[in-house]
């Protein structure tokens, strides 16, 4: 397998275009890649479609740093503050200019990553029955069972052109490890035509091959491997960092305004060179907080053949 | 501890909320205020619930510490298993979840909850979106619905139902129970009818709070205050009051 490291500056530059589709934040509040979504508001992609179920603040930065243009997600906001700002003020202002949002709920946003996964058009499902959403949505129609059975409906592919996931630890070649909750994360890599991994640590190959099971991202699917240590803060990544709620409270505290915004990306986004220089910024005593350095290691696993 | 518990109306809507859980039963956990009162329902009167959680946690303890998120690393640690979305959606696709929570900004007699686009006649407001909100609603055996009373919140009709109510054809589930800052209401059968008002909340508040009609069987009863029990669970799974409030009176935020 070839080496597929590269510094997160030449894989969004090689990777990610303007008017891309882009899957992330598919563990939910979890191990959400903002180095990478910072860098992207650095390189100043445009008219990007965002995919994902929850976005926890990640999608607000990225609408109002005026990279998207289409949004294709169950929710957008704050998890623990509320509204996503950025994107009220796309939708009901037009600021910085006009978004689309094609509505979903977890699950449907899922069968759609699942569908492109599997190589199928569509996926059956019950959810949304009675819903508003479901109504001429362009991508859910009612559908009757080939089987007899009652009405369903009909989920259409969506395949990302890039989908973007950090996790613990990966090899050189981009096969990854990830544990915690995996929300999205298969459908997002395995649906996507190109993949970008970041992770705390790039470690030895042996490493990987000693938990197969734990490999949740093969390296055949995978375009770039990023090693960004803190690369998911503000959010928790299990065994390296600890939610940093602060950054997450702060962030919605000031962009309620839009000056309160563009004040907090220069001092956040455009005004931090590397992910190296976030850390530096946040400072010793909140990394301090944040890093976890107790272990609790799971029982190992014989392999032995 | 003095005689007369104090507690915020928060600390009751959890308590409330964890009282919907029957022990053994298999529970889909939402965001913000169910994430305490699923920890209570296990602390206290139902050891055996299991939690799902939609980013594809399961577990059968509490959270190991206070949490602002279900994906926060306490609550990740000592779960049952860590897997996919689509694999806790299953299950609740398969009806093998007993009962959900959702939240809405606007509700309407038959338990439709509109947490998508806001404002009625004023200008719109665009809210978060579904999450799981739909999934629960369409799927769960029962819901359990939570939202802060304000009449601009409790609408004749939604004007866009994101996690679908009682409706003709419903093949499983719904609303069986809304618990607000005023008061605990039965949905079942499409009928919205008050169960219980909170302590020094009156009728006459309720209906002044509600843009429909409100039934009332005779005199209301009381929502049960929180045992001394429930208030330490809540206060050790939230010490600083972040979900459940600082303004602690009897009864009263």
């Amino acid at each position: 397998m070839s080496d597929k490291r590269q510094s997160l500056g030449d894989a969004i530059a090689a990777h990610v275009h303007d008017a891309d589709a882009i899957a992330l934040g598919l563990a939910l509040e979890s191990g959400i890649p903002f180095a990478a979504v910072h860098e992207l508001i650095r390189q100043r992609r445009r008219d990007l479609t965002l995919i994902g179920p929850i976005s926890d603040m990640a999608f607000d930065q990225l609408i109002g740093a005026g990279c998207v243009t289409r949004v294709i997600a169950a929710w957008v906001g704050n998890v623990a503050g509320g509204s996503g700002y950025c994107f009220r003020r796309a939708l009901e202002q037009g600021i910085p200019h006009p978004i689309t949002v094609e509505e979903h709920s977890n699950f449907t946003v899922g069968l759609a990553l699942k569908a492109a996964a599997m190589g199928v058009p569509y996926l059956p499902t019950l959810t949304g029955i009675g819903s508003d959403i479901v109504r001429d949505h362009p991508r859910i129609r009612p559908q009757d069972d080939p089987f007899g059975g009652p009405p369903l409906l009909a989920v259409g592919a969506i395949r990302p052109d890039v989908t973007i996931v950090h996790t613990q630890r990966a090899d050189r070649h981009g096969n990854a490890h990830l544990w915690g909750n995996l929300g999205l994360t298969l459908e997002g890599v395995y649906a996507a035509r190109r993949t970008i991994v970041t992770c705390e640590e790039i470690v030895a190959d042996e490493v990987i091959r000693s938990d197969p099971n734990r490999t949740v991202i093969p390296g055949l699917l995978v375009d770039a491997v990023v090693e960004v240590p803190g690369g998911a803060l503000p959010a928790s990544v299990q065994g390296y960092w600890r939610r940093d709620f602060e950054t997450f409270l702060g962030y919605h505290g000031r962009s309620r305004t839009l000056e309160g915004y563009r004040a907090w990306l220069d001092e956040w986004v455009l005004g931090i060179a590397s992910r190296d220089a976030y850390l530096a910024h946040l400072g010793q005593p909140a990394l301090d907080r944040l890093r976890v350095r107790d272990q609790r290691l799971a029982a190992a696993a014989n392999f032995a053949p | 501890m003095s005689a007369i518990a104090t507690y915020t109306r928060r600390e009751l809507m959890v308590v409330a909320a964890g009282r919907e859980i029957h022990d053994r039963e298999v529970v889909f956990v939402g965001m913000r205020l169910p994430l305490l009162g699923f920890g209570l329902a296990k602390a206290t009167h139902a050891p055996e619930a299991v939690g799902l959680f939609e980013n594809g946690i399961i577990r059968d303890r509490p959270a190991e510490a206070f949490i602002y998120t279900m994906g926060d690393p306490p609550n990740i640690a000592g779960a049952l298993a860590c897997v996919g979305l689509l694999d806790v959606m299953s299950l609740l696709q398969q009806g093998r979840v007993d009962v959900g929570f959702i939240g809405g900004a606007e509700v309407d007699p038959l338990g439709n909850l509109n947490t998508t686009w806001a404002g009625g006649e004023g200008r719109p407001v665009r809210l978060p979106g579904s999450g799981g909100g739909q999934d629960i609603a369409s799927l769960a055996q029962r819901t359990v619905l939570i939202m802060e009373h304000e009449p601009r919140r409790f609408r004749e009709r939604v004007s866009y139902v994101t996690s679908p109510g009682h409706f003709p054809g419903r093949r499983r589930g719904g609303p069986a129970t809304l618990i607000t800052t005023l008061g605990v209401f039965d949905l079942r059968q499409g009928r919205f009818r008050l169960r219980s008002l909170h302590p020094e909340v009156s009728l006459a508040h309720v209906r002044a709070a509600t843009g429909f009609a409100v039934e009332s069987d005779g005199t209301p009863a009381v929502t049960e205050p929180p045992t001394q029990e429930e208030l330490a669970y809540i206060r050790h799974a939230d010490p600083q009051g972040f979900w459940t409030g600082d303004h602690r009176g009897k009864g009263g935020d």
